[in-house]
């Protein structure tokens, strides 16, 4: 993780719009331009002094730009950038339908401000093959029907990856205690457990 | 989401001062509950401070004390060696807590900070005095299943979710805060509140101050301790009632025992008096219920937590049970 990069707001360009004619009706302060947001008097304005600079590599690509400071890292990835693999559920934490992993640990990114990646590398669903190889985990979910509709599974198989990885894997009762935050609708559970534990037994690197 | 400032100063300092600045501004740890709060805008900050990245991670032994930086995910305590061999209780309460993901972002002062709440809180069509002082209690005469049974206030009934808490309370743990006005100390059995007249306050933390580390000593009770949470499945849930339960054993008798409960207070609730019932008893069924009924002297229900009435005697007995060595798991 990229400890040492403090963000702090451009003050110089805040400066400048508090200069402008445009905005000084509005008597510019920080909070004034989020009252005037809220207030939705002028979102643009309020936006472009708000906004959040973010470098994070996502899959191995770094991307670089200036954020709406309320972008979840989930929307992140699938609005702005098209990674629509990671999937939106509840968007309140408790269906793991988005798990993500960011510097290697699995993370809501539905409860993640993508602010807050920034420097860091962040791991989808889209990030785990190799190529047209399936990551051993994706194929042994098709090989155990570990799905049904299949709107949890990035999010089963990220969540999945990380189990094994943490050593969190070693029995069934593990798995199921490991895996309690990724919420199946379908109830295909029990073959979800199956693919893990195939997985964790196969000893493949995972 | 309402339209926020964020800011990540570098230095402990400069966020402090950042929070003070505004009225709303909130610091922001894993957000696991300030985020979720503030997409249903029960909470509209209009700053956060990111304090994640400020030097206070990892966990530390100076003599008998162990102490917990506040920026130390939950994830890393419960795997931690040092809190596996002197405080096994915490590592126990914490993975009884929320999902592998959520442990793996929250932080250990956002964990002390999580909400006391109850779904009345969420839900913005109804009163809650913790949302919106002065509009009344929703869970009072509604679904109260999950509510408190001690140390309420007909202005609120909610409980305090963390488990993390429980474990904190039951090992006489310290939180360390600093604030523009210095560093102070609060022991974890003032740093929670009960409702009163203000439920619409958790804690005795000041708006501006800043949770740096916890503190705990390494007590003479981690051979002989036991996390026992009851809950409607069997992971990924809030409690009905939690019990940690700590002794400090000679052979067969308690030379001191801790005892505190979740899922039954606004905040982390201890059991003084049990715990003074069974100094020098001996680790008997007999003894544990005798405790458990102490405890619960003074325990009030609502329409629909009867249950708790039961189930917290209960639950008492087996944590006590099982921490003892009466019984295996």
């Amino acid at each position: 993780m990229n400890e040492q990069e403090p963000f702090c707001p451009n003050e110089s360009r805040r400066s400048f719009l508090k200069k402008s004619t445009v905005i000084t009706a509005v008597a510019l302060t920080p909070a004034a331009a989020i009252n005037a947001a809220n207030n939705h008097w002028d979102e643009h304005i309020a936006a472009a002094i708000e906004n959040v600079s973010l470098s994070v590599e996502i899959n191995g690509t770094r991307h670089t730009m200036d954020i709406d400071p309320r972008t979840s890292l989930l929307d992140l990835l699938r609005e702005n950038l098209h990674l629509t693999g990671t999937k939106k559920g509840c968007d309140y934490g408790q269906c793991g339908a988005c798990t993500v992993h960011v510097n290697g640990e699995r993370v809501l990114s539905c409860l993640t401000l993508a602010a807050t990646t920034d420097g860091s590398k962040v791991t989808t669903i889209e990030g785990l093959a190799n190529g047209d190889e399936l990551h051993p985990m994706q194929a042994a979910f098709i090989k155990h029907d570990g799905f049904q509709c299949g709107y949890c599974t990035p999010g089963q198989i990220m969540s999945a990856v990380a189990c094994i990885r943490e050593g969190h894997a070693s029995s069934r009762d593990q798995i199921r205690e490991y895996m309690s935050g990724n919420i199946c609708r379908c109830g295909a559970y029990p073959n979800i457990v199956d693919a893990i534990e195939e997985v964790q037994k196969g000893g493949q690197k995972v | 989401m309402n339209l926020f400032q964020y800011v990540r100063p570098a230095e402990q300092k400069t966020a402090i001062a950042a929070v003070a600045a505004e009225p709303t501004a909130r610091f922001l740890g894993g957000g696991t509950n300030l985020l979720d709060l503030m997409k249903r805008h029960i909470m509209q900050p209009e700053k956060l401070v990111d304090v994640t990245r400020l030097p206070l991670k990892g966990i530390t032994q100076q003599g008998n004390i162990i102490r917990i930086g506040a920026l130390t995910r939950n994830t890393e305590i419960a795997e931690d060696k040092t809190i596996l061999q002197n405080l096994p209780l915490l590592a126990m309460a914490i993975n009884a807590g929320a999902s592998a993901q959520i442990r793996n972002m929250a932080t250990t002062g956002g964990n002390l900070l999580q909400r006391t709440r109850c779904p009345y809180f969420y839900d913005t069509a109804m009163p809650c005095n913790k949302r919106e002082p002065g509009t009344g209690c929703g869970a009072l005469e509604g679904f109260n299943r999950m509510h408190a049974i001690f140390g309420f206030s007909d202005k609120c009934i909610a409980v305090n979710p963390s488990d993390m808490n429980v474990a904190l309370r039951a090992l006489d743990a310290t939180v360390v805060v600093n604030g523009p006005k210095g560093e102070r100390k609060i022991p974890i059995a003032d740093f929670h509140r009960l409702p009163g007249d203000t439920p619409e306050k958790d804690t005795n933390l000041d708006k501006n101050e800043l949770i740096t580390a916890v503190t705990i000593p390494i007590s003479p009770f981690s051979k002989n301790a036991y996390y026992l949470k009851v809950r409607d499945r069997n992971s990924y849930a809030f409690a009905l009632v939690s019990v940690a339960a700590a002794l400090n054993m000679d052979g067969n008798t308690i030379k001191e025992a801790r005892l505190a409960m979740g899922g039954v207070a606004h905040k982390p609730w201890r059991l003084t008096d049990a715990e003074t019932f069974l100094k020098s008893k001996t680790a008997t069924e007999e003894n544990f219920q005798q405790a458990a009924q102490i405890a619960f002297q003074g325990a009030k229900a609502f329409k629909h937590n009867q249950y708790k009435l039961k189930l917290g005697p209960n639950t008492i007995v087996q944590a006590l049970s099982v921490a003892s060595g009466l019984k295996s798991v």
